[in-house]
């Protein structure tokens, strides 16, 4: 290069101004680009930041009346004025669990079916119609449990889990069955949070190194020790975040939970028990919210909802991008 | 965890049926997987056609109770709702995600990628709270706009990321052979890189606007839904996933069938919209494998 240059004479300073004068109204124009579409980039933070002075706008007459007691009070009656948000919290992670204890084995099976042991031609198809669950909305998903879950589990579901299963003794399944309940939000999240999990997982898949797979057949592992002694290890934290991110869906999920799981304030043992979710109680109530302090404390349940989802979406991100950084992806 | 390392023709056999056993198992999650899948669109097809005709999409919605009547004005509120947040969305999503791939090594970058990942993670219903404290709170009535200015938040950060990965998935001898033909920097990325990156652009915007035409939470706080024809935006408007989830929790079964019929309608647009995105990319990466 600088051999280059220092071989070449100097122009004619006629060209240098030509090309100069041509220069700077250019540049100036790349500076003006670069502003704009920082500008735009910096919407997103900005965006970030008013949804949480709206939330906190909104929330702060009952968060300032009721001071932290609000999250753990188990009383939640419009007419007495009385709110804690320990019931809709309760409902939220009990639902939430049930979906990750189904949607997980299964995301994680469909993950490896696709990204190791699917023949080619199967693993499009196949992908697609996972993916294709995240694409249903959440009020269908809710129609759907209405009149296809819910008379399922009221009628052969619940019988055989109290009667035939011997459940009914047991806290987890007493009481009676009315189909709306914390087992219908929870198997509906399962499906609904699926998708995330396994997209997530089948990107951390396939993102674990070729040689790692090959060391282990070559040591004389069978396909299954190869996959639970050198995949799964490989990217056990990606998809540690992407059940997280699972999680992050199933807290917030609105429509289909609102729709199945009975709505009401109590926190019960039983899974066939009626209840709320934080996400269900703000779509519920809010529309027939009269009083300032109701509307306020619904926001505040909205104020939760979103720190939690805030800190549980940044920690799966985190481990995920641990994962894929790590293999340039 | 009896791991079975002994060698011998014996636990060697049971490690190999073991394998088969677990291998086996990944299909059967597969099949269980796609299961709700088909059995939610055979349910729908089969309820939603018994209700659909052509006064579905020509017809106001009757009196809840009352057989009869049609959804398009939700169907007419849902395509305004959508271009409202497109228009917000996708001018947004589509500069900052050319921002991420240009700085990508920079904080601010690392930065905004970071929280726009932690943006698109966050409850819908929480974009509908901060739309209905911005802009029907202070001017006391719910509107057509704030809807679409939620699901235009919800767009952005979808948008951002995929126009990012496409935008990276651009050559960077085609940049440079656009530089070094004198092209200024704002013009190679307008013009070469943005337009070579376009189809999978298109795609990413049509997966963001599948994923918000259903949305239904954010709209209970800023659209709310409308038993009338409206097409103004600073009135309230109805929506076709709000009318679907007012007639399924109706006790009414006519207003159930109208619920099937909707939600028929609003899970073929979903889905061949998110088939026309799966094309745009397909034949995209066709042709740059050639």
């Amino acid at each position: 290069m600088t051999t280059g240059t220092t071989e070449l004479t100097a122009p004619p300073a006629s060209a240098v101004a030509r090309v100069t004068a041509h220069r700077k109204p250019s540049l100036y124009g790349d500076h003006i680009y670069r502003v704009v579409i920082a500008a735009f980039a910096g919407v997103i933070p900005l965006l970030l930041l008013l949804i949480a002075i709206s939330i906190g706008i909104a929330a702060w007459p009952a968060l300032s009346q009721f001071g932290f007691s609000f999250v753990t009070q188990s009383t939640w009656d419009v007419g007495a004025g009385k709110f804690g948000a320990a019931p809709a919290t309760y409902g939220t992670l009990v639902s939430s669990a049930i979906a990750l204890a189904i949607a997980t084995p299964l995301a994680l099976g469909v993950s490896i079916f696709l990204s190791e042991i699917a023949p080619k031609w199967l693993r499009q198809p196949v992908g697609f119609l996972v993916d294709l669950l995240a694409a249903i909305p959440s009020v269908v998903y809710g129609l759907w449990g209405v009149f296809v879950l819910i008379p399922i589990l009221r009628d052969p579901v619940g019988p055989f889990l109290s009667q035939t299963l011997g459940l009914g003794k047991t806290p987890l399944f007493s009481g009676p069955n009315y189909g709306y309940s914390m087992l219908a939000a929870g198997i509906i999240l399962s499906i609904m949070i699926l998708p995330f999990i396994s997209a997530v997982t089948r990107e951390v898949l396939l993102a674990v190194p070729r040689s790692q797979r090959e060391a282990a057949l070559a040591l004389g592992a069978t396909r299954w020790e190869m996959i639970r002694d050198a995949v799964l290890p490989y990217a056990r934290s990606g998809i540690i975040g992407g059940i997280i991110l699972g999680l992050g869906r199933a807290l917030g999920e609105t429509m289909a939970v609102t729709m199945l799981i009975g709505n009401r304030a109590e926190i019960s043992s039983s899974l066939f028990a009626p209840g709320y979710t934080m996400a269900s109680l703000i779509a519920n109530e809010f529309s027939e919210a009269t009083s300032d302090l109701h509307l306020s404390a619904l926001m505040a349940v909205g104020a939760v909802l979103f720190m939690v989802t805030l800190v549980v979406n940044a920690l799966a991100r985190w481990l995920v991008w641990r994962v894929t950084k790590a293999s340039g992806r | 965890m009896a791991r079975d390392e002994g060698v011998g023709p014996m636990s060697r056999r049971s490690r190999h049926i073991k394998s088969r056993v677990m291998l086996g198992l990944t299909y059967g999650a597969a099949a269980t997987a796609t299961l709700p899948l088909l059995l939610i669109l055979v349910h729908l097809l089969r309820e939603g056609t018994k209700y659909i005709g052509v006064d579905f999409f020509t017809q106001m919605p009757k009196p809840i109770g009352e057989a009869g009547g049609g959804m398009a004005n939700a169907i007419v509120g849902t395509l305004l709702l959508i271009s409202v947040a497109s228009a917000i969305g996708l001018p947004i999503g589509i500069g900052a995600g050319l921002f991420l791939a240009e700085r990508r090594g920079s904080l601010f970058a690392t930065v905004v990628r970071f929280l726009s990942d932690v943006l698109n993670g966050l409850p819908s219903i929480v974009m509908g709270i901060f739309a209905w404290e911005f802009l029907v709170r202070p001017l006391g009535h719910f509107s057509a706009v704030a809807g679409g200015i939620a699901l235009g938040a919800m767009m952005i950060p979808l948008v951002t990321r995929t126009t990012e990965e496409m935008i990276r998935l651009v050559p960077v001898s085609l940049r440079e052979a656009a530089l070094a033909l004198g092209y200024t920097r704002w013009r190679t990325s307008l013009t070469i890189v943005l337009r070579t990156a376009l189809p999978g652009i298109v795609t990413g915007a049509l997966v963001a606007v599948a994923r918000i035409a259903g949305e239904t939470a954010p709209l209970l706080f800023t659209a709310l839904g409308n038993q009338f024809w409206s097409t103004s935006l600073g009135e309230p408007i109805a929506a076709l996933p709000l009318q679907i989830f007012t007639y399924a929790i109706s006790p009414y079964d006519t207003a159930h069938g109208q619920a099937w019929a909707g939600a028929l309608v609003l899970i073929l647009v979903v889905l061949v919209i998110s088939l026309l995105a799966r094309f745009a990319t397909r034949s995209r990466f066709q042709a740059s494998s050639d």
